[in-house]
């Protein structure tokens, strides 16, 4: 097969193309623009069907013949944002498909497979890929790809939001995101796609709609459902579904009214060698729990607004009494959900609780080195620090441990290079520690990188910000709720450099 | 492909099933086929039978079957027929759910047949008093249209949709907007969407109630809309920054997309400019802590808002710090931004950052560490120093690939900093050995020929490496050439057996075209003039400056204006990749325009072309036809060989120009001036090249072999002879009007000062004294800077030549044509007047050369409707030699790039009066036409 470039007719200039520029050009689309009609050879046009539909023009151009070589009747570009969408498992294999418009092979997925087999870990796949005709965007997780085909110019953010909520969806319904839990519902799986999505614009995705409309599987109710011949599927329209409050039904009636708020902050830190803070920023969540009857206005206050300057809302929340009296007030939807998100990047408003002391040598010799850690705690409020959990991910080269630890347990994964130590509850009176030797493979040189260490936490009734809920009224009914405000901090991406 | 055919026996099974008289029976079978679909079998074979099943008052099975309908219609489009009656029952039904469900999946079935049927039902729909049935009936409105849209067009449903918008129910109107936008797409020139003041509130007011999906396509589709004027585009703006809080990443990339836009056109003076800057950074901080996936988009997003507006995020330096468990596509997008915001403030957090990365595992992540480095070097220049020394740290590490990474960047910085660094090269000369990647090899050779002079053993050092010559990459090979070459030039007494065997390597031994030629060229240099090859391969390099990885500026504007969209994330136009793409809309950020008369400054006058001015000094030329004209007038090749000659009279035309005044092609193309240039397009192309060594210096004009077209071009652009272009004289004054005095005279510049060059003609009978010469006001202020200088009295019969030089303090009026200068000259007879015109390029300042920077700044800040665009039709010169002319001529390039075989030239001028002109000039190799696609003006 020839890859060049090559003359036809000796006198002519044109050259046509050779196959890797050929390729090129349709890979990246960069070849000609888009006309009704392009002379691709003296005399030989390339044309859509407007330009064979107008004679005229054809005649002028010296037309004669026509061939047809479009594929079916619906060759024209899809308007559709999402077309199909695959879920894809760990191995490979592809065990859902859902196609909004026409079918799409499941070839398209090699292209994704592929970027899949490149990347050393699951999470590196790149979110967006493209093909010759399509693209993909994907997401991953929990152990699974969401991987939707696209054709057209679609804000990729709007697709990996969507698939998120696929996600959330199947997590709300079935309790768990994963596989097996998909397979054995696989038809109600796909009436929810169906109520989700529709020609591409997201239907219903609020989960109270979703509900109302096709109930999720309880026990009792399959049961029931067998014996009666009733099905999961409701009947009647949503209320939520129009109204101006979407994310709220009527008609809610509980006989124990309740209102719980978690306020869980995570800690994303980068220490240095020195234990310097070089970057640290708390990531924070108000998680609701909300079941009053009827139609609630709620409003929560803050003992310290002014700690937010960065924040997102659940489109309940009413943005203009935020702005200006900094509370929020909302009608909230029913159950669970997220109220709002937060964070704080004011590196001296960022307490580490903890500080490890590390060193880890190999000897020159490059048969082996020592590891030594320590673990205490530094700002904790004082709270107690607990759940810590510290994870080192190994250079190479390095085989096995030999390790010591005053308290709790440690494991090496020689796949992963991963070492665990769980630690549990801190004692501040006797610092946990561990120590040993660590072997090298034979004939290994010393590591040339730096090991990176994970810490894990958890902090309970402490909200690390220092923020805290000041009171939480109802208005529009009557009742009186039971109301409850807890607090949690956690480690989120808390990277020590050793 | 995978396929999977389910066995004849399971079809048979179900097909039983199906036709049970038990309602729970059919269910369940109708289950398992739908089972089977989404795993990919084929279940089409049942069609007739699910069919049956959908007369049902059971809603579930209703579903069931809809869906299976969906699946499969398009390949039983007869069967589906069988269907029709149903869904026109079903949307009568009293129930709201079942009359949305039976329009929705109508439409879903994209059959030709079934369309006609589906009007009427749709027709009632959209009026349905359901507003859940209307906005279902909306997007059913764009399928159809999507299958058939003659058929939607003919039976009025896009009116029917533009009502849906002033509809009471926000999601209906959120869907009919999406469902427009949709059908606007695929008719880029239908005026589908009528955005006006009215129908933009309609949308605003709905953007508050609807969900967060409409709220994108309502914040997309007010993206495209151009506000009348500043105040409009703040009132929009005020009502789209609460999206900013939304918990949904796409929704505050909208509106960030449309905030992005219409910031454009806020004065910046205004407080809310700066208030919706510091309103910008929060958001896009915090779509760094949602999923990798929404992270990536979004960096790929910042990284061109960082481009564009560096303010937003200056301070936001660490959020783009990398962690260990970021996904390796997050950790290369951060990098990348990181470099983009390095300044000196916090250059030395980024490179303790950068070194820290440099140590990681992953080897990418190591590479583009170590190369990011090398960029801080570049672009900041007070931490070049620190960054070398951080690299020498890195190189001492020996590990592999990033000491070769190393050395890539290290002959950067060599050649954005020359004569600074070089005590490096002996610890870079130490790992000679362990270079295997060609771009390290190469790059270390490139360093080892440039510095030869001060490297002992330069000449082992390359003999080493022509060893295994053959061996080597194409990069390699050619680098090692050129290196030999340049070390010969620098101690050609030791190396002279050395050039002799890689040339004899390169021309004789190669079978790659390109080795070979340069190994030709340099052979012939040598061999002809040595001194002539000494100045074309040690000339002095242009230095490299960080631009390099910037978007070229019209891209990253039509980029901002699809912020969020898939073009973003690949950072290329839209039109170069979607699928085929519907008619290519180009999106421009509007212009910055007052609704009131302070916002604009006073001093930045219209554009050429545009109606008169009112003040004085905001007098623009037009330089484009002047461009023209200094490439036309002179360059044009002689007409000497080859066919069609470019001929005499397109000169002419150019100076018809000079002497018919500029006003009359204001602001329009100039006209073809002649056909045979236009026919003959690569003909002359090719008597361009043939001319070209007439005009070479005889030195280089030693007889060469066909074949090195390169090398005329590098001789045309070497030897081109230098110096401003002066038009020939014409006559100003003929002897009739002026009593016997005839003037004729022209304009020129020489060394800075503008020279009014003057022949006086006695041609009366008697002796002329007291000459005297006065100026009118003029637009550029132009005025004798000393007397006319006739020392001797004008004979009868005697010409004389004088030379008068200007200054441009004088006083200034508009004048018509801009460039029109009336004289007043006296002498003892009488007083006489003529007026003239001077080539606006008299008045360009040798200190016209912008700095980089401030040129890109200039560049982006200047409004778009002090724009023009034009072409120069047949200029046969290639961008080098075109930029050598122009230079000459005070019109300074300040940058090159080559996008897709054009060349794109950035010029300044800067005008006697402080107007500075800033042009893109596009040269496309092979076309004799320039294009000057941009010219912008400010006043300094």
């Amino acid at each position: 097969m020839s890859h060049e470039a090559v003359r036809v007719d000796p006198d002519m200039e044109y050259l046509t193309p050779g196959v890797v520029d050929l390729e090129q050009m349709f890979w990246t689309g960069l070849g000609a623009t888009y006309t009704h009609c392009n002379q691709v050879w003296p005399n030989l046009y390339i044309g859509d069907k407007k330009t064979a539909l107008e004679k005229p023009g054809l005649v002028e151009m010296g037309v004669t013949h026509i061939i047809n070589a479009a594929e079916g009747t619906w060759n024209n570009v899809s308007t559709e944002m999402i077309h199909s969408l695959f879920l894809v498992n760990p191995s490979g294999d592809i065990f859902l498909e859902k196609h909004w418009k026409s079918v799409v092979s499941r070839s398209v997925c090699d292209y994704f497979l592929e970027a899949r087999e490149k990347a050393l870990d699951p999470e590196d796949v790149p979110p967006v890929i493209s093909t010759p005709h399509h693209y993909l965007i994907s997401i991953y997780r929990d152990k699974l790809f969401f991987l939707s085909v696209i054709q057209t110019e679609v804000p990729p953010l709007f697709v990996i939001e969507f698939l998120h909520r696929v996600a959330e969806m199947i997590q709300d319904y079935f309790g768990e995101c994963s596989e097996t839990v998909i397979k054995d519902n696989v038809v109600m799986v796909y009436e929810l796609l169906e109520e989700m999505l529709d020609n591409g614009f997201p239907l219903a995705t609020e989960s109270n709609v979703l509900k109302e409309m096709i109930r999720p599987p309880t026990i009792l109710r399959s049961v029931v459902n067998t014996l009666t011949g009733s099905s999961n599927v409701g009947d009647k329209l949503p209320t939520g579904q129009l109204s101006t409050i979407p994310w709220r039904r009527a008609g809610v009636k509980y006989t124990n009214n309740e209102a719980y708020f978690d306020v869980v902050e995570e800690i994303d830190a980068i220490l240095d060698r020195t234990g310097t803070t070089v970057f640290a920023e708390i990531q924070g969540v108000v998680e609701a729990c909300v079941k009053l009857s009827g139609m609630p206005d709620l409003t929560l206050s803050f003992m310290n607004p002014r700690l937010l300057d960065d924040v997102s809302f659940h489109p309940c929340v009413r943005y203009k009494r935020w702005e200006s009296e900094r509370v929020l007030s909302f009608i909230p939807p029913d159950g669970n959900f997220t109220l709002m998100t937060y964070h704080v990047n004011a590196q001296n408003l960022v307490a580490i609780p903890v500080y490890v002391k590390h060193s880890i040598n190999f000897f020159e010799s490059g048969s082996g080195g020592r590891l030594d850690l320590t673990v205490g705690p530094k700002q904790t409020m004082g709270k107690t620090v607990e759940g810590v959990l510290v994870t080192v991910h190994m250079p190479k080269t390095v085989l096995s441990v030999s390790l010591n630890a005053t308290q709790g347990s440690y494991t090496y994964d020689n796949a992963t290079k991963v070492l665990v130590w769980d630690i549990g509850k801190l004692n501040p009176q006797k610092l946990p520690n561990l120590r040993g030797s660590l072997s090298l493979q034979t004939g290994a040189p010393k590591p040339e990188e730096n090991p990176s260490l994970n810490i894990d936490l958890k902090i309970q009734q402490l909200a690390i910000s220092g923020l805290k809920v000041n009171r939480l009224d109802m208005f529009g009914e009557k009742y009186k709720p039971f109301k409850g405000v807890k607090y949690i901090t956690k480690a989120g991406k808390f990277q020590v450099r050793m | 492909m995978l396929c999977f055919h389910v066995c004849a026996g399971e079809i048979f099974e179900l097909k039983a099933e199906l036709n049970s008289d038990k309602k729970e029976k059919k269910k369940e079978a109708v289950k398992k086929v739908i089972a089977s679909m989404t795993v990919g079998k084929d279940v089409s074979a049942l069609f007739p039978d699910v069919v049956n099943c959908m007369q049902t008052d059971n809603l579930e099975l209703k579903k069931l079957v809809y869906l299976y309908l969906m699946n499969y219609a398009k390949s039983q489009p007869d069967m589906a027929i069988m269907a029709v009656n149903t869904f026109v029952k079903d949307c009568e039904d009293p129930n709201p759910l079942i009359r949305a469900l039976a329009v929705r999946t109508m439409g879903c079935i994209r059959v030709d047949k079934i369309t006609e049927y589906l009007c009427e039902p749709l027709r009632k729909c959209l009026k349905d008093e359901d507003p859940y049935v209307r906005k279902t009936a909306a997007v059913c409105v764009a399928k159809l249209h999507d299958i058939n849209a003659q058929l939607v067009e003919d039976q009025g449903f896009l009116d029917t949709l533009k009502d849906l918008i002033s509809d009471s129910n926000p999601m209906v109107v959120a869907n009919a907007v999406a469902a427009l936008s949709e059908i606007a797409e695929s008719h880029p020139n239908s005026n589908l969407l009528d955005l006006n003041p009215q129908s933009i509130n309609k949308l605003l007011t709905a953007l508050n109630e609807c969900t967060e999906w409409g709220q994108i396509f309502i914040l997309d589709c007010l993206a495209n809309y151009a506000p009348r004027d500043d105040r409009e585009s703040q009132s929009i703006c005020e009502r789209v920054t609460p999206r900013l809080s939304h918990a949904n990443s796409a929704v505050v990339l909208s509106a960030v997309k449309v905030l992005m836009k219409f910031m454009e056109m806020l004065p910046k003076d205004l407080d809310y400019y700066g208030t919706l800057l510091k309103k910008l950074a929060p958001p896009l901080v915090t779509l760094l802590s949602a999923e990798p996936e929404l992270q990536y988009v979004a960096l790929r997003n910042i990284n061109l808002i960082v481009q564009k507006r560096p303010e937003i995020l200056k301070h936001e330096m660490k959020v783009f710090f990398v962690k260990y468990n970021d996904p390796i596509y997050v950790k290369l997008e951060k990098l990348d931004i990181m470099i983009r915001l390095a300044s000196q403030a916090n250059i030395a957090q980024v490179l303790a950052e950068l070194k820290e990365y440099a140590t990681e595992v992953d080897v990418d992540f190591v590479r583009k560490a170590v190369r990011a480095i090398g960029r801080c070097a570049i672009k900041v220049e007070q931490s070049a120093e620190r960054c070398v020394s951080t690299l020498l740290d890195l190189i001492q590490t020996k590990v592999n690939y990033v000491v070769q990474e190393a050395i890539v960047v290290i002959k950067d910085i060599f050649r954005k900093y020359p004569n600074k660094y070089e005590s490096v090269i002996a610890t870079l000369c130490e790992n000679l050995d362990s270079l295997d990647e060609p771009e390290a090899r190469a790059a270390m050779i490139w360093i080892v020929g440039e510095y030869a002079e001060r490297i002992d053993n330069a000449d082992e050092l390359l003999e080493s490496f022509l060893e295994g010559f053959h061996d080597e990459s194409t990069q390699v090979q050619l680098q090692l050439l050129t290196a030999i070459v340049k070390l010969f030039l620098k101690k050609p007494t030791e190396t002279q057996e050395l050039v002799q065997q890689v040339l004899s390597l390169a021309t004789q031994d190669s079978d790659n075209p390109d080795l070979r030629d340069r190994g030709y060229i340099y052979w012939r240099l040598l061999s002809t003039d040595p001194v002539a090859a000494k100045e074309v391969v040690l000339a002095e390099k242009p230095l490299i400056s960080e631009e390099t990885d910037l978007i070229e500026p019209t891209l990253l504007e039509e980029l901002i204006c699809h912020i969020g969209t898939l073009a973003s994330v690949y950072h290329k136009p839209p039109s170069a990749f979607v699928e085929g793409s519907r008619g290519v809309m180009h999106k421009r950020l509007p212009a910055r325009t007052g609704s009131g008369e302070s916002t604009e400054s006073p001093d930045v006058g219209t554009i050429a072309g545009g109606s008169g001015t009112e003040t004085a000094p905001s007098i623009i030329p037009s330089q484009g036809d002047l461009l023209g004209d200094l490439l036309n007038l002179d360059l044009a090749p002689p007409t000497t060989t080859g066919p069609p000659p470019p001929t005499s009279g397109m000169q002419m035309g150019g100076m018809d120009l000079l002497g018919g005044g500029l006003d009359s092609l204001v602001g329009s193309p100039m006209p073809p001036r002649h056909l045979g240039g236009d026919i003959g397009g690569s003909a002359a192309m090719g008597a361009g090249f043939g001319a070209v060594p007439a005009v070479m210096p005889a030195s280089l004009n030693a007889p060469m072999g066909g074949g090195l077209g390169d090398l005329f071009d590098l001789g045309g652009g070497v030897g081109m002879p230098l110096g401003a272009y002066i038009p020939p004289k014409t006559v100003w004054l003929p002897a009739m009007k002026a009593k016997g005095l005839e003037i004729s005279g022209t304009f020129a510049r020489r060394a800075g000062v503008i020279q009014m060059e003057l022949t006086l003609t006695n041609k009366a009978m008697s002796v002329m004294t007291d000459f005297a010469i006065q100026f009118n006001r003029n637009s550029f202020g132009l005025a004798p800077a000393g007397p006319l200088q006739v020392l001797s009295p004008l004979s009868p019969n005697q010409t004389i030549e004088v030379s008068l030089p200007l200054s441009t303090v004088g006083p200034v009026m508009k004048m018509e044509p801009l460039n029109n200068l009336q004289v007043a000259v006296k002498n003892n007879i009488d007083v006489f007047y003529f007026s003239c015109q001077y080539p606006i390029s008299m008045l360009f300042v040798e200190d016209g050369k912008m700095e980089r920077q401030v040129f890109l700044a200039t560049w982006k800040d200047i409004p778009n409707e002090n724009e023009s665009q034009f072409q120069i039709k047949d200029c046969h010169l290639n961008s080098d030699a075109a930029s050598n002319k122009l230079q000459a001529s005070n019109i300074f390039t300040i940058a090159k790039r080559t996008v897709e075989g054009q060349d794109m030239l950035y010029m300044s001028i800067k005008l006697s009066n402080g107007i500075w002109v800033l042009a893109e000039l596009r040269v496309q190799t092979g076309n004799p036409n320039y294009t000057v696609r941009k010219e912008r003006i400010r006043i300094t």
